[in-house]
């Protein structure tokens, strides 16, 4: 049977293993629990290769987990095991850029924690349900600038309105091209 | 944010009206986030009746300008595809639409929500793909999806007359697209062709080829991971990658590394092979246990390829067994070792050797057993046998009692083969004599008893050998059921009441046709509740009582049609001179009581059987199958063959339903049954063999018959393997009943056992001649000239 690619989950840890931002789009790990234990494990396998140059591949568990890391910041992409390696790499690419185009100066765990709503955002514009909606890191970045416009209680609104403004000026170069 | 949150929440649409009456106006907002937001929550917790409030409003944003909007509509279409199929079906025109879109992400949106549409539809589906490959395809994404749809046309539709598959050269075009996700889903699209040619392949490899040494390490997994599987089905077309796997043996990525070496050990040459031992020397003690079984796996296969390097690949398996290690793991080298010793005959006395050094410290149990086992069946056969001895013995004093005892029988084995030993055998049972564990000691007195003699170089009893050495003879859990029925009393269990019919491992439990099967494990052995029914019931009628052991009993075959007012089927079974058919016969009709039932059987075209007796069956009421019997005698020995006409018999009485009884009076009846024949087949018991050559080997060519018949036309070889197997009753070995699609030639092994407990062993070569025209060497090995010449009747008149 043939199907659209499809993502399993999307994780961003820090360098402990924690949790800063998930999203899960498949029923292979039903309860929390599961997908602690699930996190826990992929960061174990992950911890002492360097993925900081170029995207890292693993496969365990059945399921391949392309990985990057930044600073203290570990981004994860799953597919199943007979996924297309590089859709998910181009998928976690696309994550990368726009969190560090959201983020802006540092791409870190302080930074990342006070803009949660951003990441959050940002996660929700990449892939919906499982399908890939966008790839394009400047692309995605642009779409999270224009919904937080109306979104809820920004943490200040000085770190909003500087994210507002890089995004705009990335989308704008982005539909000149 | 909002949206998010009540994506996160879900409610159910009742509970939640008012945040869907602003949703639903959000959805027709100006600002095309809100829209598409909108859009994709309302998706998430609507249900049918308010998803044909919005519908209107989903079809316009599938067309609608902003791209955004448009992929909004159609992936929430996806989804709720799964749980509202027929209202997304009715918006097929406004997809077909957004395929044609210029924004590329639309079209992939697009065209998967089509696809999931049309995909029952396997000529709407094939329309779909023949449009796109000529049309143009915007994002990379959606062309992968497009490479994926053709993989599936292609599948369905099989090889055209020309040889060449639809659309390939539109798979080999996307080869050279420019983005790599784009290139490596063609390359892995044509390796995952249905019985791919070489031809075909060898662009897809190239490709493969460079992306192993790209310099972004999901390049060189993916590719890597592909070639490997393609070597598993045509190692040659990968040799010419094999010296950019050699450089990935040290990838820094364990993963990409064991593939690499899993490959080359699949597609690596002799002269090469030195080559990568060394390699893997290193790298073992990096990977996991789990990666290390398959290497040691790779490794075995290899070596049975080309059993020449035994020497090395030999060497390296045994210094891998002394390093640290997990119980699986080391018993599949252990495996692995034993396998090696036994088809590579030149490797015994080192591979023994090895062994024997290995259970010096091994901390497994199970696996000294084994090992020690196997030392006793293989050591006294080599040049000097007591050389192993000395590791013996050691076991004897320094292990754990179930060790111990394992080596006291090793010793006895030694002794009873070895005459030369036995004096030295016999001092050293001796001291097992006064060990603290009662099997041991047990042993060590049994075997000092029945090697005879005083320690004297005295030829062993043939008996003594026999038991040492010969198979029980009966399935274990044979032995076990009858051991249970047994009840004390003053006659002794007797080991010949015990059945040895065997079901045969069913084929799903074997691995891989090629593969041997593991050393040491004893083959499984089924469950033969049916045999046992059968014996019991035979031998509990008076009438058949004398007649024997039985045979075999074929399965039932139906001897009338399904839903007729008697249902009948037959079971044959086979004695040494006697033929009884059991009818089972089950009566349909609540209105009807059976009484009195036989079948009387018309044997005219049978002449070689005669009817001797009959057992009717009393009563046959509604709905409960009951047995009558006939018996034929034939010669002793013979396989007679014959067809025989079958019609029913019996007293009906009427049958009230409301009360249950029936009248007193009945009415003669008749009712015709189909025809039975009994066939050569029915005197061949299948029975397999593990190890098939070894079994060819044993029985010798005294017996063998060898000839050639051309078979006639044929569709397929499949087809001409399965008649022949059928004719002739026997069990393939090793899965080679399965043969693989579009070859050519094949070979065959079938094993079993004919009516006077004689082996047969039959090797089949079948090859397609010229058009569709199979030919068919044939084989045989038995223990008696005759039964060979028997077997080859059967197939010249089959």
């Amino acid at each position: 049977q043939e199907s659209c690619p499809a993502i399993k989950n999307i994780l961003l840890l820090d360098s402990e293993g924690k949790r800063v931002a998930v999203n899960y789009y498949s029923d292979d790990w039903p309860t929390n629990a599961a997908k602690e234990a699930f996190e826990k494990a992929v960061f174990a396998k992950t911890q002492k290769t360097n993925a900081r140059a170029e995207a890292e591949i693993t496969m365990f568990d059945n399921y391949i987990v392309v990985y990057k890391f930044a600073q203290d910041l570990h981004f994860f992409v799953t597919g199943s095991d007979n996924e297309n390696e590089i859709i998910l790499a181009s998928v976690l690419q696309g994550f990368f850029d726009a969190v560090g185009i959201l983020l802006r100066v540092n791409v870190e765990k302080k930074e990342a924690l006070e803009n949660l709503d951003l990441i959050l955002l940002c996660l929700d514009e990449i892939v919906d349900g499982g399908i890939v909606l966008e790839t394009d890191g400047n692309v995605i970045a642009g779409k999270v600038a224009s919904n937080s416009v109306d979104s809820g209680a920004p943490l200040s609104e000085q770190t909003i309105s500087q994210a507002l403004a890089t995004a705009r000026e990335h989308l704008a170069r982005s539909l000149l091209k | 944010m909002v949206y998010l949150i009540i994506k996160e929440l879900s409610p159910s649409a009742d509970e939640v009206i008012i945040v869907t009456s602003s949703l639903m106006k959000d959805m027709n907002s100006r600002t095309d986030m809100y829209r598409a937001n909108a859009i994709r929550v309302l998706c998430r917790i609507t249900d049918g009746t308010l998803l044909t409030q919005i519908e209107r409003y989903l079809k316009q944003a599938i067309v609608d300008k902003n791209p955004v909007v448009a992929s909004a509509a159609l992936v929430s279409g996806i989804h709720l595809l799964q749980t509202n199929p027929e209202i997304v079906k009715r918006w097929s025109n406004e997809v077909q639409e957004a395929v044609q879109s210029r924004a590329a992400l639309v079209q992939f949106h697009a065209l998967a929500l089509l696809h999931q549409i049309r995909q029952n539809d396997r000529l709407a589906v094939s329309k779909l793909v023949t449009s796109l490959t000529k049309g143009s395809v915007r994002s990379p994404l959606a062309q992968c999806l497009l490479i994926r749809y053709t993989s599936q046309v292609i599948r369905e539709s099989g090889i055209s007359q020309t040889g060449d598959r639809p659309f390939y050269d539109y798979l080999e075009s996307c080869l050279r697209h420019k983005a790599e996700m784009v290139i490596f889903e063609a390359a892995r699209a044509i390796t995952e062709l249905t019985s791919v040619t070489t031809r075909e392949l060898t662009p897809a490899i190239t490709v493969l080829q460079l992306f192993l040494s790209s310099s972004k390490p999901v390049l060189r997994f993916a590719a890597v991971r592909t070639l490997n599987k393609v070597a598993m089905t045509h190692p040659m077309a990968v040799t010419n990658c094999n010296i950019d796997m050699e450089s990935l043996i040290s990838d820094q990525n364990r993963s990409i590394a064991t593939l690499a070496i899993t490959t080359l050990l699949k597609t690596g040459n002799e002269s090469s092979i030195d080559r990568l031992m060394k390699q893997i020397t290193n790298f073992m003690s990096d990977i996991a246990d789990e990666f290390k079984i398959v290497v040691v796996e790779a490794i075995r296969s290899l070596c049975l390829k080309f059993p020449l390097k035994y020497r090395s690949l030999m060497n390296f398996l045994s210094n891998i067994l002394r390093e640290e290690g997990g119980f699986e793991y080391k018993k599949a080298i252990v495996d692995s070792i034993v396998i090696l010793i036994r088809d590579i005959p030149d490797a015994k006395e080192g591979g023994l050797l090895h062994l024997c050094e290995f259970i010096e410290d091994c901390e497994f149990t199970y696996l000294s057993t084994q090992i020690l086992h196997f030392l006793g069946n293989e050591g006294p056969k080599t040049s000097d046998p007591s050389k192993y001895i000395r590791y013996i013995y050691n076991r004897v004093i320094l292990e754990n009692a179930t060790v111990r005892a394992s080596a006291v029988s090793t010793l006895a084995k030694f002794g009873a083969l070895v005459d030369s030993l036995k004096p030295r055998i016999f001092v050293l049972l001796k001291r097992c004599l006064f060990d603290s564990d009662d099997e041991v000691r047990d042993r060590a007195t049994l075997y000092l008893n029945t090697l005879g003699g005083d320690g004297a170089v005295v030829e062993t009893d043939e008996e003594v050998k026999e038991f040492l050495f010969g198979s029980l003879g009966v399935p274990l859990t044979n032995l076990e059921t009858s051991l249970k029925n047994y009840e004390p009393s003053e006659e002794p269990f007797d080991i010949h009441s015990v059945p040895k019919e065997v079901k045969t491992q069913p084929l799903a439990e074997k691995k891989a046709p090629g593969k041997k099967p593991t050393g040491l494990a004893a083959p499984p052995v089924a469950p033969t509740s049916t045999v046992d029914a059968y014996e019991r019931l035979l031998s509990s009628i008076p009438e058949f009582a004398s007649y024997g052991k039985l045979f075999k009993s074929s399965a039932p075959v139906e001897l009338t049609e399904a839903e007729t007012e008697y249902a009948v089927n037959v079971v044959k079974h086979i004695f040494e001179s006697h033929v009884v058919f059991q009818y089972n016969c089950t009566n349909t009709i609540p209105e009807q009581l059976l009484e009195n039932v036989s079948v009387i059987v018309d044997a005219s075209e049978a002449e070689e059987f005669s009817e001797v007796a009959s057992k009717p069956l009393k009563s046959l009421p509604y709905d409960t199958p009951g047995q009558t019997f006939v018996a034929f005698e034939r010669q002793e020995g013979v396989p007679a063959v014959g067809k025989f006409s079958n019609t029913l018999r019996f007293i009906v009485k009427e049958v009230d339903p409301s009360t249950g009884e029936a009248e007193d009076d009945g009415v003669e009846d008749e009712y015709q049954l189909e025809d039975l024949e009994v066939v050569s087949a029915d005197y061949m018991l299948k029975v397999g063999v593990s190890n098939f050559r070894n079994a060819w080997e044993s029985l010798g060519d005294d017996c063998e018959k060898v000839d050639e018949y051309g078979l006639g036309p044929m569709e397929n070889l499949t087809e001409a393997v399965n008649a022949v197997i059928n004719l002739l009753g026997m069990q393939p070995c090793e899965g080679t009943e399965g043969v693989p699609s579009n070859s050519r030639s094949h070979i065959c092994l079938l094993s079993g056992v004919y009516i006077g407990n004689v082996k047969v062993l039959v090797k089949l070569s079948f090859g397609v001649g010229g058009p569709k025209e199979v030919a068919m060497k044939l084989a045989v090995r038995s223990e008696d000239i005759s039964v060979s010449d028997a077997i080859h009747e059967i197939v010249a008149s089959g």
